[in-house]
C-alpha cells in the first residue's frame, strides 16, 4: 500500500510539512524516528487497518522545508501542534517512534489537555546511567544493522534497500539525505538524548501505551519501565522478536498493543 | 615568504599494538595511557622547540587547539601561546585556536587574545577556527547544525568586543550580555591579523575574503593533494573581485631536512611512520558527525569530484610514496627547496606552517631538521613573494619598543 500524501503549510507559511495520509476511521497522528518515512511503509499500512492516519515529515526529513527555525526541543514541540492545526484535528491519538515518541512525550507533558491518547514506541528523551542510549552519530552504516534491528540480516536488506552506495549518484543521494535528517535529528538527541523530558513526564494526563522491542540495543528496554513509571497509569507492552526497529519488524504487534488506546 | 615553525605536540610513548588494540587515537582513547611525569617533559621539550625556533629566524610560531586527542596535547593553545609570550621577543605567535564557538561566554577568546597581544607587544596573529567534528562535537558536545550560528555570533562579539570603546549590550542568540566589556584591548587595531584555519568550505572562503581574513589550509595530506582545493580557493577570491596577494593563503606541510635524501629517510622515517600510523589512526565515525558539514559544502565537494582524504590514508605508505603523493616533503637541503619553491607557486601561499616535528621525533633530530631547513632552506625562499612585502594586512605589527622581561625585577630604587 501506498499512502496519499500531500504538503502542508505550517506556521503561517514559515515552514512546509509533507504528510502521508491513509486508511479510515479515527484520526491517529504518527510522528516517525531518525530514519525518516517512507509512503510505502509497511508501519503505515498496519496503522492504516484502524485508523484514519497523518503522519508528518519533520523539517530536514524528505521535502518537508523549514529546519533551520526548529533549534530546540520547544521549537519542535510547538510545530508539531502547529501542524495537528494545520490538518484540522482535535485531540488525535498521537503515536511517535524513537525520536517521535519524545516529541509526542513532549507535546503530551507541555500540553496535557491537548493529549488525550498517547503511544510511545521506544521513546528516546530519558537518560538512565546504568542504561546508557547507543551513540548513533558516531555509528558506521556496516554497524546499523545489529544496532537497530534483533534480526541483522532482514535489518541489512532493509538499510540497503536505498541502492547500490558505490554508485556516485546514489553515494551523493544518500549522503545529503542521511545529513539533513541527522542534523535535525541532532538538535534534539546530540550529545545525549536529554532535554528535560523527565522533569516534566509528571505532567502527562493522556491514557498512554509504551511499547518496547525486547531486544532493543539503541535504547534499552529499561527507558520503557523508566517512562511508565514517570506517567499515571502508563502501561507497557514489549515485543518479542524486535529490535529498535520495532515498527518494521513487528508491525502488526505494535499496531495490537496500541489498538489497547481506542 | 614567511615560514612558522609547528608542532602538534603528539603523546609519544603510544604503544607499538595501538592501532590494533585501541580504534581511536581521538575523542574515545583512554587517558589512562597518559603519564603527567612523562608529560612535564614532554611539554617543556616541545615549548623549547619552539623557542629555539625563535632564534634561528622562523618568523612565527604555530600552537593550535584539540581536545581529547593523543596527537595533539593543546586543549588550551592560549596557555602555550602565554608561556611563549614571555620566552620569545620577536616572533609573531601564532594561535590557530581558539575554536570560538566552544567558549561561553565568547567574550572570553577576545579577553585572552587581548591579553596576549599585549603582553607579547603586538605579536598575535589570532585564529578564529571552527574546530574539527572530533573537537566540537564529540569531544565538546556542541550540536552539529548549531555550531557555524554558534560560530558566526561568537565571531561578532568578539569583533564588536575589541572594536567598541565603552560597554555595549550584546543580545545574541546563544550570548546574552548586559554589560560586553572588553579589557584589556589588544594594542594591534582595528584588530591582530586574523587567520581562519579550514578544511574547505565554500562558506569560509567567502568568510575569509569578506573580512580579509587569511585562509589557512592546514591538510596532513601535503601540497600535491591541496592544489585542487586551493585552486578552488584563488577562484573564489577572484569572483569575489579581491586581489591575489599571496598572503591571504597559508599552508601546512610536514618537512624533514637532513644533509642527504638517504640520510633524511634513515633519521626520520621511524617517526614520519609513527605519525601516520599511530597519531592518525582515528575512528571513522568521529570523522564527521552528520549536521557537521553543510549540504551545501557536501553538493560543492560531490561537483568538484573532491575526494574528502579520511585521515587515516598515510598509513602502510612507505617513505617514497609519502614523498612522491606529497605526504611530506622530506630530503636533502636543495630537494626540500625544490619541492617547496613548488608549494608555494602553486599554491600561491604567502604563509608556510613548517611541521618539523613530526610524530616521536626525538629533540636532537628536531632541531637538527630545524636548523638545516633555516640555515639552508629557508634562506633560498625567503624572497620569493618580493613584491607582496607592503602587504601587512594579514601579518602582526607590533610595537616598536618593547618591554624586556624580568628587567623589572632587576629595578632598584633611584
Amino acid at each position: 500500500m501506498t499512502a496519499r500524501s500531500h504538503l502542508l503549510d505550517v506556521a503561517a507559511g514559515q515552514r512546509k510539512v509533507r504528510v502521508f495520509e491513509a486508511g479510515a476511521g479515527p484520526p491517529l497522528v504518527f510522528l516517525h524516528g531518525v530514519d525518516g518515512l517512507s509512503e510505502d511503509s509497511p508501519f503505515l499500512a498496519a496503522l492504516a487497518r484502524h485508523w484514519h492516519v497523518f503522519a508528518p515529515l519533520l523539517p530536514g526529513y524528505g521535502d518537508s522545508e523549514g529546519a533551520e527555525s526548529l533549534r530546540d526541543m520547544l521549537a519542535v514541540t510547538l510545530h508539531s501542534f502547529d501542524v495537528i492545526d494545520a490538518l484540522g484535528l482535535d485531540r488525535p491519538i498521537l503515536v511517535g517512534h524513537s525520536l517521535g515518541g519524545m516529541i509526542a512525550a513532549e507535546m503530551a507533558a507541555v500540553a496535557p489537555r491537548e493529549v488525550e491518547r498517547l503511544g510511545l514506541v521506544a521513546p528516546a528523551g530519558l537518560w538512565l546511567d546504568t542504561y546508557p542510549v547507543s551513540d548513533l552519530f558516531s555509528k558506521l552504516p556496516r554497524e546499523l544493522p545489529a544496532l537497530l534491528f534483533h534480526d541483522p540480516e532482514l535489518g541489512e536488506r532493509m538499510l540497503a534497500a536505498g541502492g547500490d552506495l558505490n554508485d556516485p549518484k546514489i553515494l551523493e543521494g544518500f549522503v545529503i539525505r542521511n545529513t539533513r535528517q541527522l542534523a535535525m535529528a541532532g538538535k534534539l538527541l546530540f550529545p545525549v538524548p536529554d532535554r528535560g523530558l523527565d522533569e516534566r513526564l509528571y505532567r502527562i494526563r493522556a491514557k498512554t501505551v509504551v511499547v518496547w522491542g525486547e531486544d532493543d540495543r539503541m535504547i534499552p528496554p529499561a527507558h520503557g519501565e523508566a517512562f511508565c513509571h514517570a506517567i499515571a497509569g502508563a502501561e507497557l507492552v514489549t515485543v518479542r522478536a524486535a529490535g529498535h526497529m520495532v515498527t518494521l519488524e513487528q508491525p502488526s504487534a505494535v499496531v495490537a498493543a496500541l489498538a489497547r488506546l481506542a | 615568504m614567511r615560514f612558522i615553525w609547528f608542532n602538534l605536540m603528539p603523546w609519544p610513548d603510544l604503544p607499538e599494538d595501538f592501532r590494533e588494540k585501541y580504534r581511536s587515537v581521538w575523542v574515545d582513547i583512554p587517558s589512562a595511557l597518559y603519564d603527567p611525569a612523562r608529560g612535564h617533559e614532554v611539554y617543556n621539550t616541545y615549548l623549547d622547540q619552539l623557542e629555539f625556533a625563535e632564534t634561528v629566524g622562523f618568523d612565527g610560531l604555530g600552537v593550535n587547539e584539540h581536545h581529547a586527542n593523543a596527537y595533539g596535547l593543546m586543549p588550551s593553545p592560549c596557555l602555550m601561546a602565554a608561556a611563549l609570550a614571555r620566552r620569545t621577543s620577536r616572533a609573531a605567535l601564532v594561535v590557530l585556536g581558539s575554536s570560538i564557538a566552544l567558549y561561553e561566554p565568547p567574550i572570553r577568546v577576545a579577553e585572552e587574545f587581548a591579553m596576549l597581544d599585549v603582553i607579547s607587544g603586538g605579536r598575535l596573529v589570532a585564529g578564529f577556527p571552527v574546530g574539527t567534528s572530533m573537537d566540537t562535537n564529540f569531544a565538546y558536545g556542541r550540536v552539529p547544525d548549531l555550531l557555524r550560528e554558534r560560530y558566526a555570533e561568537a565571531h561578532e562579539l568578539i569583533r564588536r568586543a575589541w572594536a567598541e570603546d565603552a560597554p555595549f549590550v550584546f543580545n545574541g542568540r546563544y550570548t546574552k550580555l548586559r554589560y560586553a566589556n572588553c579589557w584589556p584591548k589588544p594594542i594591534q587595531k582595528p584588530h591582530p591579523p586574523i587567520f581562519i584555519p579550514g578544511g574547505g568550505s565554500v562558506e569560509t572562503w567567502d568568510f575569509c575574503v569578506e573580512n580579509t581574513y587569511n585562509y589557512s589550509y592546514l591538510s596532513f595530506f601535503g601540497y600535491l593533494r591541496a592544489r585542487k582545493l586551493m585552486e578552488g580557493y584563488w577562484q573564489r577570491v577572484a569572483e569575489l573581485g579581491a586581489d591575489d596577494s599571496p598572503y591571504r593563503a597559508t599552508f601546512a606541510q610536514i618537512i624533514c631536512v637532513a644533509e642527504t635524501d638517504a640520510e633524511a629517510e634513515r633519521l626520520y622515517g621511524p617517526h614520519v611512520s609513527y605519525f601516520f600510523n599511530r597519531c592518525l589512526h582515528v575512528f571513522p565515525g568521529f570523522a564527521e558527525a552528520p549536521g557537521y558539514r553543510t549540504v551545501k559544502t557536501i553538493q560543492a565537494e560531490f561537483l568538484r569530484q573532491l575526494a574528502r582524504p579520511s585521515l587515516g590514508e598515510g598509513a602502510k605508505l612507505s617513505w617514497r610514496e609519502l614523498i612522491e603523493l606529497g605526504y611530506i616533503v622530506a630530503g636533502s637541503p636543495e630537494t626540500v627547496r625544490q619541492r617547496l619553491e613548488e608549494l608555494i607557486k602553486t599554491l600561491r601561499v604567502g604563509n608556510l606552517i613548517c611541521g618539523i616535528h613530526v610524530g616521536d621525533m626525538p629533540p636532537d633530530k628536531t632541531r637538527h631538521s630545524t636548523e638545516l631547513f633555516a640555515r639552508k632552506v629557508m634562506p633560498q625562499l625567503k624572497g620569493i613573494w618580493k613584491e607582496y612585502e607592503g602587504d601587512e594586512r594579514f601579518w602582526i605589527r607590533p610595537l616598536e619598543k618593547r618591554a624586556v622581561p624580568g628587567s623589572a625585577a632587576r629595578s632598584v630604587p633611584a
